[in-house]
């Protein structure tokens, strides 16, 4: 099984094409965040105030790398657990977002948000932080200084490798793949 | 205390860099029996990521943990220059910082500040016979950590009680805690000697078998059990979901049957200094 190529930011004719299981390779610029930084967005526009980045179309990678050596463009950048975002998610969601790339679980509020604003998340590989880097051609710090490994990050990437988890019809490769392979006692 | 100091910080960053050679194998071995596709590409990438993380002296996982220390310190063994606990966390300051690795500790769980040196780390001393030092090091990741649970059972749940909530504690982990994960299980004791039990059983080898028979057995079980539930890799469907059970057991109240589950990810990071 061959990995398609995506190119970011997405838009929505290329989401209708993905399904739960298929492995993708994305291209293009994204955005990290992780709980502290989602945390700061959300009270942000609470009191009415603009995002960091302009979230349309835009793509969400839950990692806080490890600090860059001399000479790298960034350190070890694997993907958290997702659902300390769950919170968070369905309202970035609604304003746009179209992007999500982490590792476990979403709660079905996520979910439904995913299905009916047509959204995607993505898991990439937990642990696998050496090799994903090195598809990270580019790395910045946009916003929240203040939050070291936890800041928002503009990162370029190049054949980033991911799996499609939840499509924007409502499949879940968590369900399905438990399902599948499930010996019953 | 220069010693242990510097042994610490070696191992902070040899554990974040150098995946286990029994991890290494299992890797393989379980590559070679995964039937499902797409848990197969997990385990290659995982391969392919120990190769890079220790070719080019990175951490295999961004999250380089919180540090648990276990130290046997002989009897006989006089430590001079300074505080035991000084010099492990001083070794843990150098390492984090030398080693490029990620600070991820906050001073306080509800303020959150971080502390900018992954200090303190969580130490665990045992008095021992003889005139040596060890220390186990670990670096524990949280995404296996947070899906750990820990449950008074009542001693008519038996073993079969046992059994269901290892296999529950699992399945409700799934993808969280990053299959291909290790299950460590304290079985008796009281409440934080479980939990204890629990975290120390992840420092035995993969394929390490208890000492006793029927403990060894129940370790099988709840291996062959746990790779039935069918999560496998990254919990996306495959045969792999554990590569080991390890159980750990002490003397426990007429009254109770404490069971706790420290789950670990494939980033099962530990070293062993002996001084």
């Amino acid at each position: 099984m061959s990995a398609k190529l995506l190119h970011l930011p997405l838009m929505e004719d290329q989401l209708k094409d993905l399904r739960a299981g298929d492995r993708v390779e994305l291209t293009g610029s994204l955005y990290t965040a992780r709980d502290a930084a989602h945390k700061r967005m959300i009270e942000t526009l609470e009191v009415g105030g603009i995002l960091p980045f302009p979230i349309v179309g835009q793509t969400i990678y839950y990692v806080g790398p490890t600090p860059a050596k001399p000479g790298q463009v960034i350190g070890s950048a694997g993907p958290t657990t997702s659902g300390r975002m769950d919170l968070y998610a369905p309202k970035l969601i609604e304003l746009g977002l179209k992007g999500m790339i982490g590792k476990g679980r979403r709660q079905k509020a996520v979910k439904d948000a995913m299905k009916e604003y047509k959204a995607v998340y993505f898991a990439a590989v937990g642990g696998a932080a050496a090799l994903i880097a090195r598809s990270i051609k580019k790395s910045e710090v946009i916003a929240y200084h203040d939050l070291g490994s936890e800041a928002i990050y503009r990162l370029e990437v190049e054949r980033f490798p991911v799996i499609v988890i939840n499509d924007i019809y409502g499949a879940d490769l968590y369900e399905e793949g438990e399902k599948n392979y499930r010996i019953k006692p | 205390m220069d010693d242990i100091r510097k042994a610490v910080k070696n191992m902070c960053m040899d554990a974040n860099y150098h995946l286990g050679s029994d991890m290494l194998e299992t890797f393989r071995s379980a590559l070679a029996e995964e039937e499902s596709t797409v848990g197969k590409e997990v385990l290659e990438q995982l391969v392919e990521n120990a190769e890079i993380a220790s070719t080019q002296k990175v951490p295999m996982c961004q999250d380089t943990g919180m540090v648990v220390a276990f130290v046997e310190l002989g009897q006989d063994c006089r430590i001079i220059g300074g505080g035991l606990y000084d010099a492990i966390n001083q070794g843990i300051r150098e390492g984090y910082q030398e080693g490029y690795l990620r600070n991820s500790i906050v001073k306080d769980p509800l303020q959150r500040y971080n502390t900018g040196d992954n200090t303190p780390g969580v130490i665990h001393l045992e008095l021992v016979q003889g005139d040596e030092c060890t220390i186990h090091l670990t670096a524990k990741g949280f995404g296996s950590e947070n899906m750990s649970r820990l449950q008074m059972m009542k001693p008519a749940d038996g073993m079969e009680g046992v059994k269901d909530f290892v296999i529950e504690t699992v399945r409700l982990a799934g993808p969280n805690a990053c299959p291909p994960m290790i299950v460590g299980v304290g079985l008796g004791g009281n409440f934080e000697m479980s939990a204890y039990l629990a975290k120390k059983s992840l420092l035995r080898p993969v394929g390490d078998r208890n000492e006793r028979e029927d403990i060894a057995q129940l370790e099988k079980e709840l291996l062959e059990k746990i790779n039935q539930l069918g999560l496998g890799p990254q919990g996306m469907g495959g045969r792999t979901t554990a590569l080991d059970v390890h159980v750990e057991v002490y003397a426990t109240h007429i009254a109770g049957l404490p069971v706790a589950v420290n789950i670990n990810c494939h980033a099962s990071r530990h070293k062993t200094a002996v001084l």
